[in-house]
C-alpha cells in the first residue's frame, strides 16, 4: 500500500506510520515497545495471544494485527493494560509446566522475560493444569517438550509460510488445543534440524529443543541477562 | 502397665533436612534403641526419568540447596561418559575443579561456623537460645565476620565458574560452558591470602577444640568402622574431584583400593530397612553387619595417603599422629578433618588461579556415545555417586544415586546410639540440653537430609522419645 506517512499517538507520544503498518510494526520504528508473544519478526500476524492488547480510541485491539490510523489515540504501556497482560502471562504459566530453574531456554525464554517485565512474581492465582504430555525425542537432532508449549503458534507459520512444510498444526479446540505434529511423532515428519520453525528464535519458549545445545551459553550471556524484554526496541528511542 | 518411655527428637536442628531420632528407654531409663529416621522421601530418581540428558545436571543439582554443585558435577561426570568423553579439556576440568574447592570450602564453613561451632564454643547443654550464630557473631564479632567472609569467598567462585552461587549451569555434558576472565582472576587472586590465613586459623581453633577435650572426645560417639574415598589414582592422595575407589577397615587395612568407579555396584549393596526413607549402603563382601562404613571428611582423612597442598599435608599428618597413622574413627574429629580440608581447598584455589589453562578456550570435548555414565565425586560430606543410563533418543531411562548421607547412614545410627547410651541411660529427668548430645553427634557428619531423600520443603529434624507401650512422652522439636 502507498501513500502518505501520518501520525498518531502513542501513550501521548507523537508516531509516524505508514500506511498499511500495523500499530505494533510503526510503534517498534518508533522505539516504543509493545508486548507481545505470538509476534515475531519474519513471520505474518496472528493476533493470538493477546499480550499486546492495546487501546485504540477506546476500543481493545491486537496491536499486531490491527492497522495504525491518522489519529489514533493508542493506550499500551498503562497499569490498566499493563495488569491485563500480567494476567494474561500469568494464565499461560498456570497452563504449562513452566519450570524455569531447570529449563534449558531460560535466560532466553520470552514468556520468563515477558512475566520478569509485568513483574509477576508470583503465579498462585489459579490452580495448575499441570499437563502431562510426553516428551518427544524421537527426532536426532530435535525434542519437542510441549508441556512448556504456550500456543503461539510461531512454529506453525514458520514451518508452512517460510518451510513451506507444515510440519506443525494446531489440534483440538478451546482448552483442549494444542499444537501437534503432522505425523506419529517428529521422527515421522519431514522436519530438519535446519528448518526456521527449528530455530531457536521462532519458539518463545523451551518447548523446541535442539538437541545437545542446552546450557551451552553460560548465565550472563543469555539474551535476556542483557536486558528486558523489549530493550532493543526501546533502545532505539534513547 | 510398663514404665519404660520412648524419646523422640523432632526436629532435630542445624543439620541439612528433616530427620527425627526415636530413642527407646527401658524400665529402668537404660536405652534400649536409638534410629535416626529420615522421613523425607526421595523421587529424583524416578523423575529424572525421561529427561533429556544434558538437562542432567540442572535438574539433580536441585536436590540440595547447600552442595548443589556436588551434585552438578557428579552428574556431569556421568554425562562426559554418556557422550563418550574420558578425559576433558584442561580448561574444563580446572574450571570444574575450582567451582568443586570453592563449593566443598563454603559448605564446610557453612557447617563449622554457623551449625557446628554453637555446641563446641557455648557446650553441648548450653540453653537452646544460645546455640545458634547470632550468639557466636554477639560474643566473638571477629570470628562471625570471617565466617561470613570466607563462605562468600567460596560462594564468589562458584558464581564465577557456574554463573549463581547457587543453582548454577557451569558443567555441560563434555566439558564446561565458560573459562575465566583475567578480573575475576585477580579479584581472588587478591583475597586468597586472607582466606589462607583465615583456614588457618578455623583449622587451629577446630584442632584445639579436640586436643583441648581429648579426653570427651574419644569417648564421645566414638566407635571403630570401615571407611570409604575416592582418593587419587596412582598415589592415594586426598583428591575431592576425581580418582579412584578406596576403603580401608578399622585398622587401615584395605578392603578394596583403587577400585574404577565404574565398578562401585560390584562392591557396595544398598540395603532397605522399614523404619527410614534412607538406604544402608555396605560393603558386599563384608555383608550388612560388618560391611558399613563412613565418608566424609574423616574418612578422606584415614584413606588418603596424604595432601598434595603443603598446609593441609601438615596438618593431616598431625591429625594421623594422634592415632599413629591408623583410621581415626572420632566423631568429633570430622570437624578437624573438615577444617584440614578448607586449607586445602584454598591451596587448591591459589594454585589453579594461577593456572593460565583457566583463561582457555577449549572448554568441550565431544566423542561416540555412550548408553550408560557413572560420575562420583566427593562431596563436602563424603562420596557421591550419580549412575544414569540414557537411551538412543537421549532420554534418562534409569537413575541411582548414592549420596554421602546415605553412606554415613549406619555410622550416624550408631554414633545416635552410642550418645543415647552415654547420656541419657539412667536419667530420670531428660532434659533439652541431653537431647543436644544426641544432635552434636549427628551434626559432625554434618549430614544433608533432603540430599539423602531429595524431598522439598522446611525440614527440621526432631528427636521424640517413647515408652515401650510406643507412646511418646517426649518431644525436642527445636525450631530457629
Amino acid at each position: 500500500m502507498t501513500g502518505e506517512s501520518f501520525v498518531f499517538h502513542i501513550d501521548g507520544v507523537a508516531v509516524t506510520a505508514k500506511p498499511g503498518q500495523t500499530i505494533m510494526e510503526a510503534a517498534d520504528a518508533a522505539g516504543i515497545y509493545i508486548p507481545r508473544l505470538c509476534d515475531v519478526e519474519g513471520l505474518r500476524h496472528q493476533g493470538g495471544c493477546r499480550v499486546c492488547t492495546v487501546k485504540a480510541d477506546g476500543r481493545s485491539v491486537s496491536a499486531c494485527t490491527q492497522p495504525a490510523a491518522p489519529d489514533l489515540k493508542v493506550e499500551n504501556d498503562t497499569p490498566a493494560r499493563n495488569r491485563v497482560r500480567r494476567d494474561l502471562v500469568e494464565m499461560l504459566f498456570h497452563e504449562g509446566n513452566h519450570l524455569c530453574p531447570i529449563c534449558e531456554k531460560s535466560g532466553n525464554c520470552e514468556l520468563q522475560a515477558m512475566a520478569y517485565r509485568l513483574e509477576m512474581t508470583v503465579a498462585t492465582r489459579f490452580p495448575y493444569l499441570e499437563p502431562c504430555r510426553e516428551l518427544d525425542a524421537s527426532h536426532p537432532d530435535i525434542a519437542l517438550d510441549t508441556n512448556r508449549c504456550i500456543s503461539c503458534g510461531r512454529c506453525i507459520r514458520a514451518s508452512q509460510d517460510v518451510d513451506g512444510k507444515g510440519v506443525f498444526g494446531y489440534v483440538g479446540r478451546g482448552i483442549h488445543r494444542r499444537v501437534a505434529v503432522n505425523g506419529a511423532d517428529l521422527a515421522h515428519t519431514d522436519a530438519a534440524v535446519t528448518d526456521h520453525a527449528m530455530s531457536a528464535a521462532v519458539c518463545p519458549v523451551g518447548c523446541i529443543i535442539r538437541k545437545d545445545e542446552g546450557f551451552r551459553v553460560p548465565i550472563g550471556s543469555r539474551h535476556f541477562d542483557h536486558g528486558l524484554i523489549g530493550h532493543e526496541i526501546e533502545e532505539k528511542r534513547e | 502397665m510398663s514404665e519404660t518411655r520412648l524419646i523422640e527428637i523432632s526436629p532435630v536442628t542445624r543439620v541439612e533436612g528433616h530427620g527425627k531420632v526415636t530413642i527407646h528407654l527401658d524400665e529402668n531409663n537404660n536405652v534400649d534403641e536409638a534410629r535416626l529416621h529420615i522421613v523425607e522421601f526421595r523421587g529424583f530418581e524416578r523423575f529424572i526419568r525421561g529427561r533429556l540428558l544434558w538437562e542432567v545436571p540442572v535438574i539433580v543439582q536441585r536436590l540440595c540447596g547447600i552442595c548443589p554443585v556436588s551434585h552438578h558435577l557428579a552428574a556431569a561426570k556421568a554425562m562426559d561418559q554418556i557422550v563418550g568423553v574420558d578425559v576433558l579439556p584442561p580448561t574444563a576440568e580446572k574450571m570444574r575443579r575450582l567451582m568443586h574447592y570453592g563449593q566443598v570450602m563454603q559448605s564446610h564453613v557453612l557447617h563449622f561456623f554457623h551449625l557446628s561451632a554453637p555446641d563446641l564454643l557455648f557446650g553441648f547443654g548450653a540453653p537452646a537460645e544460645k546455640r545458634n550464630i547470632f550468639e557466636v557473631i554477639r560474643e566473638n564479632p571477629e570470628l562471625g565476620l570471617r565466617a561470613v567472609l570466607m563462605r562468600k569467598f567460596g560462594q564468589e567462585i562458584i558464581e564465577a565458574t557456574a554463573g549463581k552461587k547457587i543453582h548454577g549451569t557451569g558443567a555441560i555434558p563434555g566439558g564446561i560452558n565458560r573459562n575465566l576472565d583475567i578480573a575475576t582472576r585477580d579479584r581472588f587472586l587478591a583475597q586468597v591470602d586472607q582466606m589462607t590465613g583465615w583456614a588457618l586459623d578455623a583449622l587451629g581453633i577446630a584442632r584445639d577444640y579436640v586436643l583441648g577435650h581429648l579426653e570427651m572426645v574419644e569417648g564421645f560417639g566414638t566407635f571403630p568402622s570401615n571407611h570409604m574415598s575416592l582418593v587419587r589414582e596412582g598415589d592415594g592422595a586426598l583428591d575431592l574431584y576425581h580418582g579412584r575407589m578406596r576403603a580401608v577397615d578399622r585398622g587401615g587395612a584395605p578392603i578394596f583400593d583403587m577400585l574404577d568407579y565404574n565398578d562401585y555396584h560390584k562392591v557396595l549393596v544398598e540395603d532397605v530397612r522399614s523404619w527410614s526413607y534412607m538406604k544402608f549402603p555396605f560393603i558386599r563382601d563384608l555383608g550388612p553387619e560388618y560391611g558399613w562404613y563412613r565418608v566424609g571428611p574423616l574418612a578422606r582423612m584415614n584413606t588418603a595417603s596424604h595432601i598434595d597442598t603443603p598446609l593441609a599435608n601438615a596438618a593431616h599428618r598431625e591429625l594421623q599422629a594422634l592415632t599413629g597413622g591408623r583410621p581415626n574413627h572420632t566423631t568429633l574429629a570430622n570437624h578437624w578433618a573438615r577444617m584440614i580440608e578448607v586449607v586445602h581447598c584454598v591451596e587448591k584455589i591459589r594454585e589453579l588461579l594461577h593456572d593460565p589453562d583457566l583463561q582457555g578456550t577449549d572448554l568441550r570435548a565431544e566423542g561416540e556415545r555412550r548408553y550408560e555414565g557413572i560420575g562420583v565425586i566427593e562431596a563436602p560430606r563424603g562420596n557421591l555417586i550419580h549412575h544414569y543410563k540414557v537411551d538412543e533418543r537421549d532420554q534418562v531411562t534409569y537413575c541411582n544415586l548414592i549420596v554421602s548421607t546415605t553412606h554415613n547412614n549406619e555410622g550416624m545410627n550408631r554414633a545416635v546410639k552410642n550418645v543415647a547410651v552415654q547420656h541419657l541411660s539412667g536419667q530420670a529427668l531428660i532434659t533439652e540440653g541431653m537431647l543436644n548430645h544426641v544432635e552434636v553427634a549427628i551434626r559432625a557428619y554434618d549430614p544433608c537430609l533432603s540430599c539423602a531423600t531429595h524431598a522439598l520443603g522446611q525440614m527440621p529434624l526432631q528427636i521424640e522419645i517413647y515408652d515401650a507401650e510406643h507412646r511418646l512422652v517426649d518431644r525436642a522439636g527445636q525450631c530457629m
